[in-house]
């Protein structure tokens, strides 16, 4: 069975900080008989700055992600929801009124997050494994939220071995820029939150999203813990 | 110079502390009976989305219905008085004080009082005035301000409680709530029968009766609208509905929201003074309608916040607010709500920063009961104070040459390469245990990976590209 043609959008963080994400996202849509595409002018959906309030260079970089999107064709995945909520939610506003908002309804209208694509679309048999590890999973804000995220990774994660992990769906404490900005705030945040993990039982820490898994991920190995941190798509696909 | 204080400072301080661990606790609280109330009650959403409806409207409308609100209430003999800002506001309440010769002053909660600082006014003007809801009672003994728009002392804990009233009333030391309940409600009984005068808030206001609603979970704000001679209803001018089917989705809404209740044990409805055949109740009745900033909000991008029926929930659910605790907002109206409603009433200055303390997670738009858009309009003011200029300069231009950077892809490539790279000599094993510069605020308290040597882009050319 010939699978859909589909484009790749791993964001700025997998592509410079965790390319081994982008690999295992590739690995998994192939494992679910995807033909992968990846329009290697990508960049930055403009997130940082959109959240900043400096909407010029949000306008920037989502005019550049545009572009390189709208010359493709089918479905556009996205390994993190909050960077495919930017796009689908965002770029209209941004584009409001402009020469561009077709454009960006356009696009917006093809994006998916991976766990979104590979059940609500694919319908996918494909299942998350990690060798007897007890998985604590984090639903990250914007793409539980802004796009509805949660049945997928609950499906794609049914063979594993789940610890309840209390407040789940309580943010992380990241908040893009906020970390920065407010770093003993989003530190006392994440600090409730890996006591959670940590009393969860679970060795491994999975979410759909790189941002808060690095922030937490920091975290964790400025405690010395050893909980391994990974994202979703590197229980689904392999390394390669 | 020393640093300004701002909303960081006020959280450093705050983050770990008594009062923060108390707010913690205190909202775990609000939260399990804020979703049991809506557990059992199956028309929750629909209730939501007939509230926002009907605040939406109102809104809308909002010149009217004050208009016909002023005419009922004219009819039923109290008397609407209308503040363009927090003086005018006090002046009018003080004018009618001294003319009816009040010396002891009872209010019941109110943040509007707090907004327009009402009773230092009035005690400057020689009056007594008198905290009657336990929580402001406790906050005016402890000469501290409220942390939450419901639940002023979210921020103390019981034993707080009662160490404050051992030392200031001179009673044995009990941290039992009960009692604690009882020594204030005793010390408070003999001021309700002696004042001459009532301070009170509005929840709602309709406008085909002309009557004022009050609602509170002690019987203190029936007191302090009864038993004096004059009763003076503050009001944000936006609190305010059509009809009486209006309010009485609003107030089970707001009952349900703001403490899991299905309604308040008290909802006062108080249409004029006292008529002849009345048992009881105020010779006067005036109610002052206060804009102070709110015209230029509904005239703006954030007019939709005037919807807010104040229950608090947006506070609970907000991972902030619960860290650090109404204080650290440094203003009255704290939490999602307040970050919105601050910069509107008091301007950008110094408030502009209050915006950016969220993580837009949305937890705050999800548990709205008027499904208010906070992020979307969090975001809105970022805008508006990244137009003004006053974002740190580092931020500025890092955002501006990253925005170029990314958006070109050879640029990018060679980016990419030279972060690698630079980061070399400060990694080890793969991780930054220290940034340099404004990135110190991530490695204060975690490590960051150090930038892949291959990227994804690199590494799909070479394996992957054609």
């Amino acid at each position: 069975m010939e699978g859909p043609q589909v484009q790749l959008f791993v964001t700025c963080l997998v592509d410079s900080l965790a390319p081994e994400v982008g690999r295992a996202t590739l690995s998994a849509l192939e494992k679910a008989g995807c033909t992968v595409e990846f329009p290697v002018e990508q960049g930055c959906c403009g997130q940082p700055a959109f959240n900043v309030g400096l909407v010029d260079d949000a306008r920037t970089m989502a005019a550049h992600t545009l572009d390189v999107l709208d010359e493709t064709e089918g479905p556009v995945v996205v390994p993190s929801g909050s960077c495919a909520a930017m796009i689908a939610h965002h770029y209209s506003a941004l584009f409001v009124g402009s020469r561009r908002e077709e454009q960006a309804t356009r696009v917006a209208n093809r994006v998916w997050e991976l766990t979104q694509f590979l059940v609500d679309d694919l319908d996918s048999s494909l299942s998350a494994s990690c060798g007897g590890c007890k998985v604590a999973y984090h639903y990250s804000c914007h793409g539980l939220r802004e796009l509805g995220l949660d049945h997928q990774a609950d499906r794609l994660l049914s063979d594993t071995d789940r610890t309840e992990l209390a407040g789940d769906k309580e943010c992380c404490g990241f908040g893009g820029l906020f970390s920065v900005e407010m770093p003993a705030v989003s530190t006392a945040i994440m600090d409730a939150k890996l006591d959670r993990i940590v009393a969860s039982g679970a060795d491994t820490l999975v979410a759909g999203d790189v941002s808060c898994l690095m922030h937490m991920e920091g975290g964790l190995r400025r405690r010395g813990s050893e909980i391994t941190v990974r994202h979703i798509a590197e229980l689904l696909g392999d390394p390669q | 110079m020393s640093e300004p204080v701002t909303f960081l400072s006020r959280a450093e301080a705050l983050i770990g502390s008594h009062e923060a661990q108390a707010v913690e606790s205190g909202i775990r609280n609000f939260l399990v009976r804020r979703e049991h109330a809506f557990d059992v009650f199956p028309i929750g959403e629909e209730l939501r989305d007939r509230t926002r409806a009907i605040r939406l409207h109102a809104l809308a409308n909002l010149d009217r219905l004050l208009g016909h609100f002023a005419d009922k209430l004219g009819e039923a003999g109290g008397q609407v008085h209308w503040a363009a800002d927090a003086v005018e506001a006090r002046q009018i309440a003080a004018d009618i004080l001294k003319r009816s010769d009040a010396k002891l002053v009872v209010k019941s909660k109110s943040m509007v009082s707090e907004e327009i600082e009402i009773n230092e006014h009035l005690e400057e003007e020689g009056m007594t005035v008198l905290e009657t809801d336990l929580g402001e009672f406790i906050v005016q003994l402890a000469g501290d301000t409220p942390s939450h728009i419901i639940a002023p002392v979210m921020h103390m804990t019981a034993q707080d409680v009662g160490r404050l009233f051992a030392e200031k009333l001179g009673v044995p030391y009990t941290d039992d709530p009960y009692e604690l309940n009882r020594i204030a409600r005793e010390h408070l009984r003999e001021s309700f029968l002696r004042a001459d005068a009532g301070i009170s808030g509005v929840n709602l206001a309709v406008a085909e009766s002309g009557s004022v609603i009050l609602v509170t979970n002690e019987g203190n704000g029936r007191y302090t609208t009864t038993a004096p001679r004059v009763h003076i209803a503050l009001m944000g001018m936006e609190r305010i509905v059509s009809r009486w089917e209006d309010a009485s989705v609003v107030l089970e809404t707001l009952a349900r929201s703001a403490t899991g209740q299905h309604q308040s044990v008290y909802t006062n409805v108080i249409t004029g003074p006292r008529k002849e055949t009345d048992p009881d109740g105020p010779d006067e009745l005036h109610v002052i309608v206060i804009d102070n900033g709110r015209s230029d909000i509904l005239g703006g991008d954030t007019a939709e916040i005037l919807a807010c029926i104040r229950c608090g929930a947006c506070l609970n659910a907000c991972p902030v607010f619960r860290t650090a605790g109404g204080h650290a907002y440094g203003t009255v109206y704290s939490g999602p709500v307040g970050s919105i409603v601050t910069p509107g009433l008091y301007g950008m200055e110094p408030w502009w920063e209050l915006p950016y303390a969220s993580t837009l997670c949305g937890a705050c738009e999800e548990v709205c009961p008027v499904r208010i858009q906070i992020p979307k309009m969090l975001l809105q003011l970022r805008e508006k104070a990244a137009a003004e200029g006053r974002l740190p300069a580092w931020l500025e231009r890092g955002i501006s040459r990253y925005g170029r950077t990314v958006s070109d892809p050879q640029k990018w490539a060679s980016a990419k390469k030279w972060a690698s790279r630079l980061s070399a000599p400060i990694s080890s094993d793969g991780w930054i245990g220290r940034l340099p510069g404004p990135g110190r605020g991530w490695t204060q308290s975690r490590d960051l990976r150090r930038p892949a040597k291959e990227s994804f882009n690199e590494w799909w050319r070479k394996n992957r590209g054609t």
